[in-house]
């Protein structure tokens, strides 16, 4: 402890006469650092960004598309078409186990869709009113998505995705209006709010419309799901639930549950677990990109502080013959390496904070590009780090030049001009 | 003389063997640079009594150099045993010899090394603040010792603001800071001219009188002797 405080006393006497060179270090450790934080923050952006677009459609799902057999199944031939029913979606429901949410969907692509203002054709959705919550249709403010009586009375009801909406309203509100479907008048209640996608099947969320499954029954006389959609409450499990569609259904519809061909499915777990890795990797790469810019800087630091060593030589002997000790004559060097590397560090975070706060200040809506880079964010972790990575550099630039400061001999430097 | 009772236990009065300051026995000092190797000291008998002026005197490449490096704990012998005020040096470790570097020995050389960017009174103030001496004891000290040495009015001046005498004396005011039980100059004239030469062997005198132990390194005819008692080496060897 005293030992400490006796190389504070003599870090605070230190006289640094390094000038130009210590502004020249610091300014490095500060571009370093800079580096660092914008590589990190713009990996961190961009993965945020990333997977919120991941999450755009929903979390933890697995879709899937009924196709045929292909496996010869108890006397049954191979090849049959399996089409699961909407009836099937209840009884999924009951007997499926650990799953948060199942919904079933119908497509038309090709529905024209009327109002005073234009016409369009687009693809409308039949689903079950628990769609909007698993597959994320947030409904803008003023409206909702379908509900529970929507599905049970059968109403003709309509959710619009937000750009057929703009076609089919222009710039006014459209809940509570009515879209001809078909030539048959339908309620607007909702329209789906603004959402980045990187990834979607059946088109694009923005531009289809949404009917209660029952409506769709009646308005296009089908009963066959296009797929079915499962959501896991647990997403280590979704290959667990997926099989177990495939058991509950296999023995109503007569198919082996191992046939990988009755079912096409698309698990978004798997593709999020892949993004993060992803991520990570890239994350990793930018950190050690940035951490490298950095080091750079603290070559110079400790080159500063071998030149410091030098020209004190004679000092340092002196110090040792009246009695300073080793540690006495590392640490204030060690410290002073460390100083410039934390001045320097701090310089370059105020820059990052503020470069990221003027980034911020660029609009990325509606922009793809700029909108799958996201904004460069500065996280807890990003800080922890940086924080770590400076501190090291800081304490090894100027742990090597104390090295050879302890090994100056004092008998030698003290005998000769 | 309080300094003493504060920073040593086993003060004056408890010299070692034979009452010596200085104990050493069959002391070598072997150079190894992997090729060759060279015997600087080849087995030096040397006993410095409390109290005592001595004069080590020798040509150049004697050893005497190498002798004061021993002696004053910079280096470490190779063979033989060497104890100051009875305690064992040979074997201690990097901080036990900067300890005792700092406490018993006080170091006078021919280019004065005081450190050019502090004043005088820092220069002084160093080896007090090695030994963990309070600040406000720190100050009193170092006035006092300025003023010992004739330069309380040059107390804040930069080294290099100071001639050659007054730079001696400031050095030789450090090398009291601690109350040493030895004064070790090496060639303390060398670099002055005859008359500040003569201040620096007087205020030696002085010292001396007033009971410091002194060992000094010299080619001077005329400060040998002085000195109450002279050692030659000779290649290695006292003569």
């Amino acid at each position: 402890m005293t030992g400490l405080i006796r190389i504070l006393q003599l870090f605070a006497r230190s006289s640094s006469a390094q000038g130009k060179r210590a502004v020249l270090t610091i300014a490095a450790i500060a571009w370093g650092t800079l580096a660092l934080l914008l590589m990190l923050a713009f990996g961190e952006g961009m993965k945020i960004s990333l997977y919120r677009g991941s999450q755009g459609m929903g979390s933890n799902l697995a879709i899937m598309w009924p196709g045929e057999t292909s496996l010869i199944f108890e006397g049954l031939p191979s090849g049959r078409p399996v089409r699961p029913r909407i009836e099937d979606i209840e009884l999924l429901k009951k007997r499926v186990e650990g799953h948060a949410g199942i919904s079933g969907e119908m497509h038309n692509g090709g529905v024209v869709l009327e109002t005073d203002y234009g016409t369009r054709t687009a693809r409308v959705i039949g689903a079950t009113h628990d769609y909007g919550e698993i597959r994320n249709h947030i409904p803008q403010i003023g409206g909702r998505f379908l509900n529970e009586t929507d599905q049970r009375l059968r109403r003709r009801t309509i959710f619009l995705g937000n750009e057929l909406a703009v076609d089919l309203f222009g710039e006014e509100d459209p809940v509570g209006r009515q879209v001809m479907l078909n030539k048959t008048p339908y309620t607007v209640v909702g329209v789906i709010i603004y959402k980045v996608m990187m990834g979607n099947y059946g088109g694009m969320e923005s531009d289809h419309a949404v009917i209660p499954i029952t409506t769709y029954k009646a308005q296009f006389g089908r009963d066959r799901l296009s797929h079915v959609v499962v959501k896991a409450a647990d997403p280590a499990r979704i290959d667990e639930l997926v099989s177990q569609v495939h058991r509950v259904l296999g023995s109503k519809y007569m198919f082996d549950p191992e046939d990988p061909a009755v079912f096409s499915t698309w698990d978004t777990v798997e593709g999020t677990q892949t993004t993060t890795n992803m991520m990570l990797g890239i994350q990793l790469f930018l950190g050690v990109i940035g951490a490298l810019t950095l080091l750079v800087g603290g070559v110079g630091v400790a080159n500063i502080m071998y030149a410091v060593v030098k020209e004190r030589t004679r000092e340092i002997g002196v110090k040792m013959a009246l009695g300073a000790r080793p540690s006495w004559i590392t640490g204030p060097i060690v410290l002073e390496g460390l100083a410039y590397t934390l001045v320097g560090g701090l310089l370059g975070v105020l820059m990052a904070v503020g470069l990221i706060a003027l980034l911020d200040m660029i609009p990325t809506k509606g922009n793809d590009v700029l909108e799958l880079m996201g904004k460069p964010t500065l996280s807890i972790w990003i800080g922890i780090g940086s924080a770590a990575v400076l501190g090291i550099i800081g304490l090894l630039s100027g742990y090597f030049p104390a090295r050879r400061a302890a090994a100056i001999d004092p008998a030698e430097t003290l005998r000769y001009e | 003389m309080n300094l003493k009772r504060m920073f040593k236990q086993n003060g004056n009065g408890t010299a070692g063997a034979n009452g010596a300051v200085i104990h050493m026995n069959d002391i070598t000092k072997i150079y190894d640079t992997g090729k060759i190797k060279v015997e600087a000291l080849r087995g030096i008998d040397l006993a410095v009594k409390q109290g005592e002026f001595v004069a080590i005197v020798g040509p150049s490449g004697s050893g005497k150099s190498t002798l004061m490096n021993l002696i004053g704990c910079l280096d470490t012998p190779t063979g033989g045993d060497y104890r100051l005020r009875g305690e064992q040096v040979s074997g201690l470790g990097r901080d036990q010899l900067a300890d005792i570097r700092n406490r018993r020995i006080g170091f006078v050389f021919q280019n004065f090394n005081l450190l050019p960017q502090i004043s005088a009174f820092e220069n002084v103030e160093m080896p007090l603040l090695f030994g963990g001496v309070s600040r406000k004891r720190r100050r009193a000290r170092v006035t006092e010792l300025m003023e010992k040495v004739n330069l309380a009015d040059r107390m804040h001046h930069k080294p290099t603001e100071l001639s050659g005498g007054q730079m001696q004396r400031v050095a030789i005011a450090r090398a009291l800071a601690m109350d040493p039980d030895i004064i070790l100059a090496d060639e303390p004239t060398g670099n002055l001219d005859t008359s500040s030469g003569t201040d620096i062997l007087s205020l030696f005198e002085d010292l001396w009188r007033q009971g410091t132990t002194m060992l000094i390194i010299t080619h001077d005819p005329a400060m040998a002797k002085r000195a109450q008692r002279t050692v030659e080496i000779r290649d290695g060897l006292v003569n």
